[in-house]
């Protein structure tokens, strides 16, 4: 199968996802290879779906967290005690993003697979785009009821996560577990 | 516990989630904070990716939380939680948006045939990102813009999926569109977003934007 470039960018978004048949992908990864045009959208598009992905894009405004809570405090006529305890969940919770911090640092310098339960990932698509979570194991297609921490995911090539010792999800990504 | 051992019986949280909101629902109103404490984050950055404008998306995220723990009863099993909070949340967004007409800066694309193809207009090359990039305050503040500059359906679809990490489906119903509409959004959304940046976040990026200013890069 050959496939020219208005092809190719009509399909970029799928082959980043994963969602295209084994002969289209092998004839659009050939493309790219000869493809200068092509192989340039394919990683600027390929980026544009990282940056947004990662938590770091949007900042939450300094004490957002205690206004959310009065606002709704206002509407639940809460009592004092409820409110510690929200301030206390609050501490928590900056003290746990602090420690996905931490452990985002690591991930580079501790290659090996993160779960002794992991499955090889050589079926996955390296060039497709998976969620991790800073603090798990495992990689997962968007949308995928599995992903540990919901609140600190970020999107990679699955190249990049299985690099980085992460392994596939078992569910979500049964597919090219079983391929191999 | 390993995740995965976890995972086989327990979707990451999920009966917490349900049980939580049994609990809500029959009256400990106090638990809807831990409820909706791993998505605040989410919330207020589809407000902000919407309205663009930082107060604006802190009181629109507030307001969509307050409507989320109103109408907790309304909330359906069958759905996840995070999609549903995040639905209240654009939903929320587009009203005031349209409202306030927020959006200063014309849509690129709306005038555009969502059946026809996209042709690529820039080929800037832009291989790799610096891992320091998003630590950048104004790198964000021009990816919030370029952003802004989508249409709105193509910003809605790109948002829910690359940004909220929901599922092509998830997407379509949470937009009451097909997934075929979601697919051809979002692809049109990346690669109008890669036209605008690529230029820039390449290598050759200045400190302004001249789409930044109202003007298209083309």
């Amino acid at each position: 199968m050959v496939v020219n470039c208005e092809h190719v960018w009509s399909e970029i978004s799928n082959y980043l996802e994963g969602d295209i048949e084994p002969g289209l992908r092998a004839a659009m990864e050939e493309h790219f290879r000869g493809c200068k045009h092509c192989s340039a959208v394919l990683d600027g598009t390929r980026n544009v779906v990282q940056l947004y992905g990662d938590e770091r894009m949007f900042e939450v405004p300094l004490g957002f967290s205690q206004r959310l809570q009065r606002r709704l405090d206002e509407n639940m006529h809460r009592d004092r005690r409820g409110f510690l305890g929200w301030m206390v969940a609050a501490a928590a919770t900056v003290l746990v993003a602090g420690s996905f911090e931490v452990a985002r640092s690591s991930v580079s310098s501790h290659p090996e697979l993160r779960s002794e339960h992991a499955q090889p990932g050589a079926g996955v698509p390296p060039d497709m785009l998976v969620l991790v979570s800073t603090d798990g194991k495992t990689f997962h297609v968007p949308g995928c009821p599995f992903i540990h921490d919901k609140a600190h995911i970020q999107t990679i090539a699955a190249r990049e996560a299985l690099r980085a010792g992460y392994a596939p999800c078992v569910r979500c990504m049964k597919q090219y577990l079983n391929a191999g | 516990m390993p995740e995965e051992v976890m995972s086989l019986g327990n979707p990451a949280g999920q009966f917490n989630e349900e049980m939580l909101i049994r609990r809500i629902r029959e009256g400990e109103h106090d638990l809807f904070y831990e409820l909706i404490r791993p998505y605040e984050r989410r919330v207020y950055s589809a407000a902000l990716a919407i309205l663009r404008n930082e107060a604006d998306a802190e009181d629109a995220a507030q307001e969509a939380v307050l409507k989320a723990f109103k109408h907790i009863r309304q909330f359906r099993a069958e759905a996840r939680f995070s999609t549903w909070l995040i639905q209240i949340t654009v939903n929320e967004a587009r009203m005031r948006k349209r409202k306030e007409h927020a959006h200063m800066i014309e849509p690129i694309v709306d005038h555009q045939d969502e059946e026809g193809n996209y042709t690529p207009r820039d080929f800037a090359d832009w291989r790799e990102i610096p891992s320091e990039t998003l630590e950048r305050k104004e790198v964000r503040q021009k990816l919030v813009e370029a952003l802004a500059t989508l249409g709105e359906k193509y910003q809605e679809v790109f948002v829910l999926r690359d940004m909220q990490h929901l599922s092509i489906e998830e997407t379509a119903k949470a937009l009451r569109i097909s997934t075929a509409s979601v697919k051809t959004r979002l692809l049109r959304a990346r690669l109008m977003l890669r036209d605008l940046l690529a230029p820039g976040l390449g290598g050759s990026w200045s400190s302004k934007l001249s789409f930044a200013k109202g003007t298209k890069p083309w």
